[in-house]
């Protein structure tokens, strides 16, 4: 196998640097690069839409001329033999080249000339200038580093495959790109004063804030946004932890016997967009709500507005993520071997002995990650505090006002967001560093006979009425919410009509086609466009980085994980701030297109495409890789048709979740919509904002019916191709 | 059906000093040299832990050397990964392709190797027919049964006429009657195409039916190699003679020592064998359950502890000053009872002296 034609994927990056850099503009267009404008528009020498060649053949951006060098390098190597030093030395020289001085020229040499002083002061006035990069820029930068990660694969990296190497490379890379740089950028704001230097003094006085740190609430006065953040997320991981228990238990271990029915609650919270419950509950405790009205009627009081608040937020963000703790206490309770429990009543502990000194014990990391898990949604979440907040200030839309508000003030949101990071990330922290070790419910293969004993008669009985009342109130709420959606408006006209879905999604049939002149299909269109595009890509990067985590090894990879990992912990209104602070300016100046809408979901939704890749994968033998491995295969082609292909249903999940996911996010999207590109959440916040809560309503109910749908596909789906799966694995694990 | 021919293109391995040390300090194969002839079945043998299969996985090349160097024919595959080595493995579990026909599986090397796919595709039915399992090639490998399963993964790996063929426990993950006609069908195929095979087991009577070459390990380091009568009749150390087969350690002193042969003494019983290069002193004797003679006239004193029946023979457990022994006798019609008191002597051939130990 000593081939002397040179590797296909050199040849194909070298051109793809070649055509990066000779064909395609180097830098953003203003009206799209598939709109194809430019091609009739003085390309190839018009300097907006040139090429790198061509601006430096004219005598402009003189700067990009070393990159020809860099590209010129790696030609060198495609005489040479793979285990020739020399091949992997020319492409690590021509890779880090060319994409350290892309990263060095982007960062150096800005909108207005150099980005920095001691470069004016070394080289003189620049004299011009650069906008972010476009496609030719970006691919060039891919093709460089590509050409470093087969450089360093030559070198004997990784047993020298070029696949993974690239794979950990590419991660890596866009990881850094897209979640640490935009959060480091939003670090430095915090820092920067009105005329553009670094200040402690600046970070000192809006951290010290009263508005964040006050402790008014004492008095009877208000508190800091910190404070009630930090109160109302303790609330929350509280209450919902020990709802979402009595719900656990009263599946598991009681004789209920429509367990189905709330295990179906799991779903709501994946299909809600996550201001939804809050407008529901606007319509039964608002000024003009149903039990507002009828409590007032009945003992004839003054409605108040008691629901804007800390009580409002409390309550809807309960119901939103009680379910979420319920998923996670169902594994838990449903882990605790039932061997444990059953020793430990042939040990004459009675029912109540048992759950109170094995069972619980056992559900005790379980409950701590419900609680952390609890706590960090209530910190992240920004729908339901916009909606219901009133006057009680949260970290998550103080954030937004800092930026939209007539404060304007990026330093501010800044401060706000390192504050808000800085609790989810020690609750991150704390789940994984002391949970992760803590874990007693361990899954081994072995059958493990015998039931859960049902709950002691004096537990039982109060949990069962706490967990169907909060059930029934679930109910009520999303009943509320598809009534709501056909009465003409609340409290006032409460005759039922389908005004609010005509307004929203009419079309016309016309001669040229269908017209579609529903206020909301816009939006609709866009959201759906977005999320299609995200979910494939957030798949990809998901498993292929599940794919490095679960089957390769390789130096630096706990912290590869937790960078991966970590995006979950980072809420949606941090990577909204960030994302404006760091891609506003060039090299990268995307915020306004859709692209920055793809990307950030690709980056939130990632972890969910890496636990469920993690998941199936560690049910694979790895036999199955080597063999395939020793026959000849690459890990590319192992990947490909080994992998993936056993991998389908965790594919399809991924792609659903992250599809259903993109269009329920509201708190990163919201600061990233653009008047071209608005999604249907931002459009519904902005309804709600109008007071227009009718259209809201029947939006958020069509959105939910419409995710319902995928969910419910991809269930069948899933069901389908697991059934496939069984009769196709069966002797072949077993034995 | 098709005239296509697997033949073999076996080649010899080579290991010079080769180390494999996982993590900081766990070392799993230290330093061995080992040099495996083209076209012989070479058996690792060993228990749990020992390094065979790291062994066997630095040869295929899915565990890469810490040092030293690994050659495959002449050339030095040390840094080359799995899939540039011209080499096959048979895994445990088999790791057929589950999402793939029989015939799939067995195409699936070959379309990696720039067969033409109708080529591919009659190699493929030939090595099916070869395993014996042609009509099989529609099936998916969980409609065959765990011997078939076997086959198909011999057949997978055989059509790529590998350089070097690898076994790593073939025969563990079947019942024991297939495990013998399995066993014997390798050896077949392995010489009628004159291959090259590795193969690992901890299994001391397969590695002894089927090799051409034993390598003994323990202790990720080699402690014997030789054929299988070799390291039967003439263990090199009691590790090796405890492992291949059963075998009695009894101390035992050399009195004297005559050119090749010394003479031992046991309890005032004196008996005369191949020295092996002993010194007079202390030493011990290994000696075959088959090769200790009962009720003899001379000998050492024992007593008959246990007695059992197993049909084609009696199987006795002596003890005495000298320890406890396990002997067995053809003689089943006149058995002795237990607790009877009589001479046990050592057959002319069989005993071996070894060195106390190191």
């Amino acid at each position: 196998m000593d081939k002397k034609a040179a590797p296909p994927v050199l040849i194909f990056w070298i051109i793809a640097g070649w055509v990066g850099y000779c064909l395609l503009p180097w830098y953003m267009l203003e009206d799209g690069f598939l709109s194809f404008d430019w091609l009739v528009d003085g390309y190839p020498f018009e300097e907006d839409y040139a090429p790198a060649l061509f601006l430096i053949g004219q005598g402009e951006k003189l700067w990009l001329a070393p990159l020809l060098a860099a590209l010129t390098l790696p030609l060198f190597a495609l005489r040479r033999a793979k285990s020739d030093p020399l091949y992997a030395g020319l492409l690590i020289l021509s890779g880090a080249l060319g994409f350290g001085w892309l990263i060095a020229q982007g960062f150096g040499i800005g909108i207005r000339g150099f980005n920095f002083n001691w470069l004016e002061t070394m080289f003189g006035d620049l004299g011009d200038r650069q906008f972010g990069m476009g496609y030719g820029g970006m691919i060039t930068a891919s093709a460089f580093l590509f050409l470093l990660t087969q450089g360093i694969a030559a070198r004997g990296a990784i047993n020298g495959d070029v696949f993974v190497v690239s794979a950990i490379g590419g991660v890596i890379a866009i990881v850094t790109a897209f979640v640490f740089f935009p959060i480091a950028k939003m670090l430095f704001a915090a820092f920067v004063t009105d005329d553009g230097a670094y200040s402690l003094s600046v970070f000192a006085a809006k951290f010290f804030d009263d508005r964040l740190w006050g402790l008014g609430c004492l008095a009877g006065a208000r508190c800091g946004a910190a404070w009630n953040s930090l109160f109302l997320a303790i609330l929350v991981g509280l209450i919902t932890t020990v709802l979402g228990l009595c719900f656990a238990l009263v599946v598991t271990r009681s004789g209920f016997r429509y367990k189905r029915a709330i295990r179906a609650l799991t779903v709501l919270p994946i299909i809600t967009p996550p201001f939804v419950i809050g407008l529901a509950l606007i319509l039964l405790f608002g000024l003009s709500g149903t039990v507002t009205v009828f409590v007032s009627d009945l003992f004839g009081t003054q409605p108040t507005r008691w629901l804007y608040g800390m009580p409002g937020v409390l309550i809807a963000q309960t119901l939103a993520f009680t379910p979420i703790a319920f998923l996670v206490l169902i594994g838990v309770v449903e882990g605790v071997s039932p061997s444990m429990e059953e020793a430990a009543q042939t040990l004459r502990a009675n029912r109540w002995q048992t759950f109170r000194t094995v069972s619980l014990p056992l559900m005790r990391p379980g409950l701590a990650n419900a609680f952390l898990l609890g706590f960090i949604e209530s910190m992240a979440d920004f729908g339901n505090p916009l909606v219901l907040g009133g006057n009680f200030d949260v970290l998550s839309t103080e954030i937004f006002f800092a930026i939209v508000g007539a404060q304007y003030d990026q330093g501010r949101a800044a401060v706000l967001a390192m504050v808000l990071l800085f609790f989810t990330l020690s609750a991150f922290y704390a789940q994984r560093a002391w949970l992760g070790k803590k874990s007693y419910t361990t899954v081994s293969g072995k059958g493990d006979a015998g039931v859960h004993p049902l709950m002691p008669n004096g537990l039982a009985i109060p949990v069962m009425g706490v967990a169907l009342g909060w059930a029934l109130f679930t109910a009520v709420v999303y009943a509320m919410i598809i009534y709501g959606s056909v009465v003409e408006l609340w409290g006032v006209n409460n005759s039922l009509t389908f005004k609010h879905y005509v307004t929203a999604f009419s079309v016309r049939f016309e001669a040229e086609g269908i017209r579609w002149t529903g206020a909301a299909w816009d939006s609709f269109w866009t959201t759906i466009t977005i999320a299609a595009i995200a979910a494939p890509l957030t798949a990809a990067v998901g498993l292929v980085t599940a794919y490095l985590l679960t089957r390769q090894s390789f130096a630096g990879k706990n912290a590869f994980e937790f960078g991966t990992m970590l995006s979950f912990a980072i809420p949606g209104t941090v990577i909204g701030v960030s994302y404006i602070l760091a891609f506003n300016v060039p090299p990268i100046e995307i915020t306004g297109t859709g692209v920055i809408l793809v990307i950030s979901f690709i980056f939130r939704n990632m972890p969910v495409g890496v636990r469920a890749g993690i998941a199936s994968m560690s049910q694979l033998d790895k036999s199955l890789d080597e063999s395939s491995l020793t026959l000849g295969a690459n890990s590319w082609q192992t990947f490909r048709r080994v992998i993936l292909p056993l991998l389908r249903p965790a594919i399809l999940a991924a792609l659903v979740y992250s599809f259903v996911r993109a269009m329920t996010a509201i708190s990163a999207v919201i600061f990233l919509v653009s008047a071209e590109y608005d999604m249907a959440t931002s459009y519904i916040i902005g309804r709600v904002e109008n007071n227009d809560y009718g259209l809201a309503i029947a939006y958020s109910t069509t959105l939910i019916f419409v995710m319902l749908t995928a969910v419910g596909l991809l269930q069948f789906l899933v069901g389908r191709v697991q059934i496939g799966r069984r009769t196709s694995f069966g002797a072949g694990r077993s034995s | 059906m098709s005239d296509t021919v697997i033949s073999s293109k076996a080649a010899p391995v080579r290991f010079e000093g080769v180390s494999k040390v996982f993590g900081k300090d766990v070392i799993a194969v230290d330093n061995i040299d080992l040099h495996v002839q083209a076209g012989r079945l070479v058996t690792l043998l060993g228990p749990s832990g020992c390094g065979k299969t790291t062994t066997l996985r630095m040869i295929a090349g899915l565990e890469m050397a810490s040092s030293g160097r690994i050659l495959i024919g002449d050339r030095d595959v040390t840094k080359l990964p799995a899939t540039d080595r011209d080499v096959s493995m048979v895994f445990q579990s088999y790791a057929l392709f589950p999402h793939m026909s029989v015939l799939e599986n067995v195409m699936y090397g070959l379309t990696f190797s720039g067969f033409a796919k109708e080529e591919a595709r009659n190699r493929a039915l030939t090595g099916l027919e070869l395993v014996g399992l042609k009509g099989f090639d529609t099936r998916l490998p969980s409609e065959l049964s765990g011997g078939q399963q076997q086959r198909v993964a011999v057949a997978r790996a055989l059509v790529l006429e590998p350089q070097v063929l690898l076994f790593d426990e073939p025969l563990s993950n079947l019942d024991a009657k297939l495990r013998r006609q399995v066993r014997e069908d390798i050896r077949a195929i392995q010489q009628d195409l004159g291959l090259t095979v590795v193969y690992v087991t901890h299994d001391q009577e397969e590695a002894l039916a089927v090799s051409d070459e034993i390598v003994v390990m323990r202790n990720a380091a080699i402690a014997q190699i030789g054929t299988p009568r070799a390291l039967y009749d003439a263990p090199n150390d009691r590790f090796v003679a405890d492992f291949i087969g059963e075998a009695n350690l009894i101390a035992c002193e050399i009195v004297s020592v005559a050119g090749e042969l010394a003479t031992i003494e046991i309890e005032n019983y004196q008996h005369t064998l191949p020295a092996r290069g002993l010194p007079p002193g202390p030493a011990t004797l290994a000696v075959r359950p088959s090769r200790i003679l009962t009720g003899g006239a001379t000998g050492v004193e024992a007593t008959v502890d246990k007695a059992t029946y197993v049909g084609v023979r009696m199987e006795y457990t002596l003890t005495g000053a000298f320890g406890q022994v396990f002997a067995v006798e053809d003689n089943v019609d006149t058995p002795f009872e237990i607790g009877t008191t009589l001479r046990m002597s050592f057959a002319e051939k069989g005993p071996v002296l070894l060195p106390n130990a190191p």
